[in-house]
């Protein structure tokens, strides 16, 4: 039988905090009894895709308003890892954060295109009290055959 | 953001001694090297060896010393970089950007 982990978080608009989730979605690869690829690579994958994104929810979503939230789920299922970032924010437009211009070596820019290289879906879509970037990892299959998660 | 600041000769050494170098204090960071450039002291080794993870956030604040740095006709050397944060900046395309060497002797000696 197939198990599913699901991890559900509410933190303050704080960037505080970043290292908090970012730690549990390290021990969540760390976790896994029978993933086949790097362990180590996933863990910090998964612990850069979660603060670069909840980052960008706290200062470009919630526009630093200590007095929002940020909403995090975290889902590993059948071969595939989901995590959505949930801001009340006005939302912002992802797609005119380019990429990093190396030539002119831009101080910002680098968040978005980490996490597009990292992540195999990603998209950013209005909801009717805020906005969430939703984002897919496909785990190689062979890896979570009869794969389960302790604790 | 803790760090301990020395003054090795031609350049000045700051060894970071956060495990995190992200958004929640990667602008005190820039703030330190902006004093130290403030001062006059242009030349720096950054050691990361203390440092397992680094974000976007992190990146900046590096690539802005740096660009302060090589305004004032000094430079930002590298050294110390764990495995999984070399690979950020491979991934980035900043390692061809930053002088990057295995530790912080062969950083200072090359100045």
């Amino acid at each position: 039988m197939q198990e599913k982990v699901e991890i559900d978080i509410r933190v303050p608009n704080k960037t505080r905090y970043l290292r908090l989730i970012g730690r549990i979605g390290e021990n969540m690869a760390k976790a896994l009894e029978k993933y086949g690829g790097d362990r180590e690579e996933l863990a910090y994958h998964i612990n850069l895709v979660l603060t670069e994104s909840i980052a960008n929810a706290m200062l470009h979503g919630n526009k630093e308003d200590p007095e929002k939230e940020v909403h995090i789920s975290i889902s590993l299922h059948c071969g595939s890892l989901n995590i959505k970032v949930f801001d009340q924010g006005a939302g912002f437009d992802m797609d005119s954060l380019t990429g990093p211009r190396l030539d002119d070596l831009d101080e910002h820019g680098r968040g978005i295109f980490i996490i597009r290289s990292l992540m195999d879906k990603v998209c950013y879509r209005r909801l009717e009290d805020g906005n969430v970037l939703e984002m897919v990892k496909f785990l190689p299959e062979e890896a979570l055959n009869n794969g389960t998660i302790s604790e | 953001m803790n760090c301990d600041v020395s003054e090795k000769g031609a350049a000045v050494l700051i060894e970071v001694k956060e495990e995190r170098l992200d958004a929640h204090n990667s602008s005190e960071f820039k703030s330190q090297m902006l004093s130290l450039f403030e001062d006059g002291k242009n030349n720096l080794v950054i050691d990361l060896k203390g440092v397992r993870f680094v974000d976007s956030s992190g990146l900046g604040a590096l690539v802005s010393g740096f660009k302060n740095a090589t305004a004032r006709n000094g430079n930002l050397k590298l050294c110390g970089l764990q495995p999984q944060v070399k690979s950020m900046f491979e991934l980035t395309r900043l390692h061809r950007v930053f002088e990057i060497f295995p530790g912080a002797e062969e950083a200072l000696a090359s100045f």
